[in-house]
């Protein structure tokens, strides 16, 4: 089946060429609306035909409900999902496929350390710390396990275009803290955060590091080891695969260790009357039938991101960055958040044009074909800190082009023309 | 796709560029506060009624999208010498209108000019701006206390959900 997902491989040098677009013709949605630029890929990420050809052939060839199998077809659909948890793990680094947990979403995956980790470990007087660039998603869960627990949430913040000093982490990371939860890639400003540099601090002071790697999962390796961290939660979604599909990876001994979150069917050994034993790691953690078909091909989706490469996937991201921000700074109309260096944006632009609303500015662009995002993007507490209540966002992913950013900047002009008479 | 020239159309911008109504009524009878937290609406309707109860005059002042800001001045032409009655049912028809159970058409005796906001129905996420200033208006004519908003039972802005 490795041929089921044939990306084109481009160099560095090839992938950063926007003029050319080997890609397109994978993405059926992208082919069936050739005037639309969607540029809202931090949303979600468009499907390659293979993910969605993927998710047919479940139901088409493999379909039982796995894990209790007892025949051929459930040991298929088992085994399915086996080589998507195996793909996982590749993925992120993971020592063995039992670090994979599959749940929904990253917002599960946050939940379920939030309920777990979070009750077991907090008590009054003890800090959690996460940054003023999270996701709702990596902070509503903190928040309500403090205030059940007693603990303090405590917050890092990193200069006006997104990035943390050393001092700022060694100020915020101390003694008192007993878990960092902390995203990799600011799905508002672009940024990366030094994971870890915070990871390593947080381990002197004897904390557990949790990583959201929802945003950056499709832009960056992401390598468990190498950030050293002890779990980390993505969605398939923005990474290709299927909406409904998340993973949380964690230390093997600590996922052992932890108590299950949802409970019922698949994820225990033995149940009595008085109570039950639990299912060995992961499927202690995946309570109820799994999506099968989703996991499947998300796996697939994360073999297709693989093909393309990381490199190709970096070059492509700072061409994009830079065509748009250098588009976006020759209108004097214009303010953009975060680093100055497009490098440094990852497939993220958000911006304002003078006087003009976001949604406004949303709605006009959709008028041209322009998808992209206008809002507070789950993220209001860090908004609020930039001085503003929204912000427009264009996010790409590695299949946009030069025509893409061409459209947009078109586009942006309409706005203004329309706002301020004629350009 | 709806095209956004349907929506932003010259009377509309005219309403925002040089809003008639953009200002505190000294006298006013009542006004009244109408937010969407998500979009950072925040429009304060203002109302001035004569001796016999009707509408002498409506104003309004804040900050928000076009949609909310023109949607408000358009309303406040409309407003002048209804009774408090047919005000509401004004705002009734309006609701209907942006929803997409009434047609511009059939809307345009009545609601005039801003029958041309009825293209929104289209972008659901943006129905919320144009009725601001309408549900803000029948909440305070009702004797609404609260700050009235439109985004009440509404899915909340969600399009980066995880």
């Amino acid at each position: 089946m490795a041929d089921l997902c044939r990306a084109p491989r481009l160099s560095a040098a090839e992938a950063a060429n926007l003029e050319a677009n080997p890609y397109k013709a994978d993405f059926p949605l992208l082919m069936a609306h050739p005037e639309l630029a969607y540029l809202d890929n931090a949303a979600t990420a468009q499907r390659p035909a293979c993910v969605i050809e993927a998710e047919a052939r479940f139901y088409e060839t493999m379909n039982a409900n796995p894990l209790r199998g007892l025949y051929e077809l459930s040991v298929e659909a088992t085994a399915a999902i086996e080589e998507a948890r195996a793909t996982f793990a590749r993925f992120v680094g993971a020592a063995t496929p039992r670090e994979i947990v599959f749940t929904r979403n990253a917002s599960e995956s946050l939940n379920l350390v939030a309920r777990t980790l979070g009750e077991q470990v907090l008590s009054e007087g003890d800090e959690v710390v996460i940054s003023i660039l999270e996701h709702h998603s990596n902070l509503i869960p903190w928040q309500e396990v403090c205030k059940r627990t007693g603990a303090t949430l405590r917050w890092l913040y990193p200069n006006q275009e997104g990035f943390f000093s050393e001092e700022e982490i060694e100020a915020t990371i101390g003694p008192a803290t007993k878990i960092v939860s902390i995203t990799q890639l600011s799905n508002v400003l672009g940024v990366e955060v030094p994971v870890a540099a915070i990871a390593k601090r947080a381990r002197e002071m004897g904390a557990y590091v949790v990583v959201d790697a929802a945003q950056s999962a499709p832009h960056l390796p992401v390598d468990v080891r190498e950030i050293d961290c002890d779990l980390l939660a993505f969605s398939a979604h923005k990474a290709l695969g299927p909406f409904g599909v998340g993973a949380l990876w964690g230390r093997l001994e600590l996922l052992e260790a932890l108590p299950p979150f949802l409970t019922g069917g698949e994820m225990i050994d033995s149940v009595t009357q008085e109570g039950a034993v639990w299912a060995p790691v992961p499927q202690k953690f995946e309570a109820g039938t799994q999506d099968a078909a989703g996991i499947y091909a998300a796996g697939i989706g994360l073999k297709y991101l693989e093909e393309v490469g990381f490199e190709a996937v970096h070059a492509r991201d700072v061409a994009l960055g830079r065509a748009l921000m250098d588009g976006l700074a020759e209108r004097p109309f214009m303010e953009v958040y975060g680093p100055r260096d497009p490098a440094a944006h990852h497939g993220v632009v958000s911006f304002n044009v003078h006087g003009v609303h976001p949604h406004d500015v949303s709605s006009i662009l959709d008028g041209s074909g322009v998808a992209i995002r206008a809002g507070h993007h789950c993220a209001q507490p860090l908004l609020t800190w930039l001085g503003t209540s929204s912000t427009c966002r264009a996010s790409t992913g590695f299949y946009n082009d030069a025509r893409d950013v061409e459209r947009f900047l078109d586009a942006i002009d309409t706005v203004w023309s329309l706002f301020h008479g004629l350009a | 796709m709806a095209s956004p020239n349907q929506l932003y159309t010259p009377a509309l911008l005219e309403h925002v560029q040089h809003p008639d109504w953009n200002f505190a009524l000294d006298d006013a009878t009542c006004s009244h506060e109408g937010v969407n937290p998500s979009c950072g609406d925040d429009l304060t309707i203002h109302a001035r009624l004569a001796d016999d109860g009707t509408i002498a005059e409506v104003s309004w002042t804040g900050e928000g999208c076009a949609v909310s800001k023109g949607s408000a001045d358009m309303m406040a032409d409309l407003m002048v010498g209804l009774t408090p009655a047919e005000a509401k049912a004004l705002c009734a028809t309006f609701g209907e209108l942006v929803r997409g159970e009434l047609s511009a058409e059939d809307a345009e005796e009545e609601l005039d000019e801003a029958a041309c906001l009825a293209s929104i129905a289209h972008m659901p996420a943006r129905v919320k701006c144009a009725e601001l200033a309408w549900r803000t208006m029948d909440e305070m004519l009702a004797g609404a206390t609260e700050p009235s908003s439109t985004e009440d039972g509404l899915v909340p802005d969600a399009g980066d959900a995880r």
